[in-house]
């Protein structure tokens, strides 16, 4: 190097520094990031507004209460989504009974028993298609299963379009999703957790119990009730294994008689709803769909709470 | 040995306790083992005798399989699906790799401290609790901890705060507790992976004065990349080396296997020499 260039170089080195390029393409693609995020949350707000604001004369004339504890009817004045609300509460937990426990258990024998072979990747792949088949093939197979094959004791009167056939079809719907969200949670346990435990002479069910599963009860729990959230929201499942939309009596009964009995839910009801000509059922079906988000949100909720309550929970 | 550790003798070991005269001093015999995962062999021809109540050391370059040599003396490669075992691992003159083996058994009987220190996300005393109660300890669980931590020189600076949550101690400290953890169980023997080779040199001190202490108690057997290390603290080393075969393929072998001076001052092979000299590779 000679001397010119090393006088030089402060003033280069200056220059160099203080010039600050204009990165545009890394300016435009900030705006385009941007730009699809206020869309989809443009969409969303809109249909927020519009549903709500179509619901207000609702509000006003009925109250929240007289809604939802107002039975079916064909009188738009009177009608009202107590059997809808009741029926999509009890589906809920049926789907949850059955498909938690099992789906759970799956993925811990799949993720923690099961030898790596050829077998277990093509189960592993065909959970994953099961989970992205539409719902409406779930409603035809609950239609063959639960209702036709198995009527007589899913539901002796009703032809089996019972509250058992809905529960048994979202099941099965959410199954392969809480088998995947299970398996992924367990997947994240770092094995240096069960090589800890095994390490000091625990079983492998030991290790499980007292080690994997409080590491991924979080994930568990939040992926399992995310899913629940997707059952709630699916008409055309129940559509298909027989939810009504017209006045039934469920007072009166006794429990395996509600489960055996006819039912309806929230979502069934506004696709009827939403199809009826009289100006008043519009209203009557934003109000519904309000409610419908509300539970969704409380759903939603509730796997935040537990979350954070059981990641706080490791913690003391 | 201590009384105070759960001792869930088993029928197995204590039946073959005889033969252990047999043997002699070693308490590890190892014959022609070989180790493979797949298609892929780790590591393989390994016969050597690991007597108790010494440090012996497993040191050589990256991918000669020393660690998985280490996890075959208590079957912790039973928990990777692919890997296979062959020849024999006598512990006591009983073959681990036996038909009728109980491998948690075995484990319990050999502790394990891993490479990178991994606590249970708990508190410090369910960390040390844990082995002792699925083992089905029936003492008090609590002088059990007390004596655990002491052992591994970790009991003053956590005696106040044993519900404290484990992965929040320092990383030295984390490690001693995985040594506390894997002493409460009462081992015979203590099998450590690199225990050091995330730690300061403070701590790695702190360890390497610990495992001097420890092997008056037990048989430890410890695999490190830190020759210094080697030198400084066991009592016997073995040299492993990798052999690449034509089409690629990498074998680990044992090379030499001595007294710990004898390694570093006048070994047999020229590998051996040139890898301790830093002339390797």
């Amino acid at each position: 190097m000679n001397r010119p260039a090393i006088a030089a170089a402060p003033v280069a080195v200056g220059r160099a520094l203080t010039s600050r390029q204009r990165d545009v393409r890394g300016a435009v693609f900030r705006v385009l990031l941007l730009g699809s995020l206020l869309v989809a949350i443009g969409i969303l707000v809109t249909l927020l507004v519009d549903i709500a604001a179509r619901s207000t004369s609702v509000w006003a004339e009925r109250g929240v209460a007289e809604l939802l504890t107002a039975e079916m009817s064909a009188d738009p004045a009177r009608a009202g989504i107590w059997q809808a609300f009741y029926g999509s509460l009890v589906l809920m937990v049926f789907t949850a009974a059955l498909a938690f426990p099992l789906g759970i258990s799956a993925a811990i024998y799949l993720e923690e028993y099961a030898r790596d072979t050829r077998v277990t990747r093509i189960i592993n792949a065909n959970i994953r298609n099961l989970a992205g088949v539409p719902s409406i093939v779930y409603g035809l197979l609950g239609l063959a299963i639960f209702v036709k094959l198995l009527g007589d004791f899913t539901g002796p009167n009703v032809e089996g379009r019972s509250i058992i056939s809905g529960g048994l079809t979202l099941g099965v719907l959410v199954l392969p999703i809480v088998i995947i969200t299970t398996a992924e949670a367990l997947r994240a346990v770092p094995s240096s957790i069960r090589e800890g435990a095994v390490g000091v002479g625990a079983t492998q069910w030991q290790a499980i119990r007292h080690h994997v599963l409080p590491v991924a009860a979080p994930g568990i729990l939040t992926g399992t009730i995310l899913s629940l959230g997707r059952a709630f929201g699916e008409a055309a499942p129940l559509l298909l294994v027989g939810g009504i939309t017209t006045f039934f009596s469920s007072g009166g009964a006794g429990f395996v008689e509600t489960l055996q009995g006819r039912f309806s839910a929230m979502p069934v009801l506004v696709f009827s709803w939403a199809r009826l000509p009289q100006a008043e059922f519009k209203a009557l079906t934003a109000a519904l769909i309000v409610v419908m988000l509300v539970v969704l949100l409380l759903i939603n909720a509730t796997a935040l709470y537990l979350r954070n309550r059981f990641e706080k929970g490791m913690r003391t | 040995m201590t009384e105070t550790g759960p001792r869930p003798r088993t029928r197995r070991f204590e039946a073959m306790a005889s033969s252990t005269a047999a043997t002699g001093e070693a308490l590890f015999a190892l014959e022609d083992l070989a180790v493979s995962y797949g298609d892929f062999q780790a590591i393989g021809g390994v016969t050597m005798n690991i007597s108790p109540n010494e440090i012996t050391a497993f040191i050589g370059p990256s991918g000669c399989g020393k660690t998985t040599l280490l996890r075959c003396l208590n079957r912790m490669n039973d928990l990777i699906d692919s890997a296979r075992v062959e020849g024999s691992v006598r512990y006591h003159g009983v073959d681990l790799y036996g038909p009728r083996i109980d491998p948690v058994e075995v484990r319990r009987r050999i502790g394990m401290v891993f490479q990178k220190a991994n606590p249970f996300p708990k508190s410090i005393y369910d960390n040390i609790a844990f082995g002792p109660r699925v083992a089905g300890y029936s003492g008090d669980l609590d002088d059990l901890v007390e004596e655990s931590l002491i052992r591994a020189a970790l009991w003053d600076e956590v005696k106040g705060k044993l519900r404290d949550f484990a992965p929040s101690l320092s990383g030295g400290q984390q490690q001693r507790l995985c040594i506390a953890r894997a002493i409460a169980t009462s081992p015979d023997v203590v099998l450590m992976d690199e225990p050091c080779s995330a730690l300061d040199p403070i701590a790695t001190l702190k360890i390497e004065e610990l495992m001097l202490q420890l092997k008056k108690d037990y048989t430890i057997v410890i695999v490190t990349h830190n020759m210094q290390q080697a030198a400084r603290v066991s009592d016997r080393t073995a040299f492993f080396t990798v052999d690449v075969a034509d089409e690629g393929s990498r074998t680990g072998r044992l090379v030499e296997f001595d007294d710990t001076g004898v390694i570093f001052t006048t070994p047999r092979e020229k590998a051996t020499e040139d890898y301790i000299t830093g002339r390797f590779g």
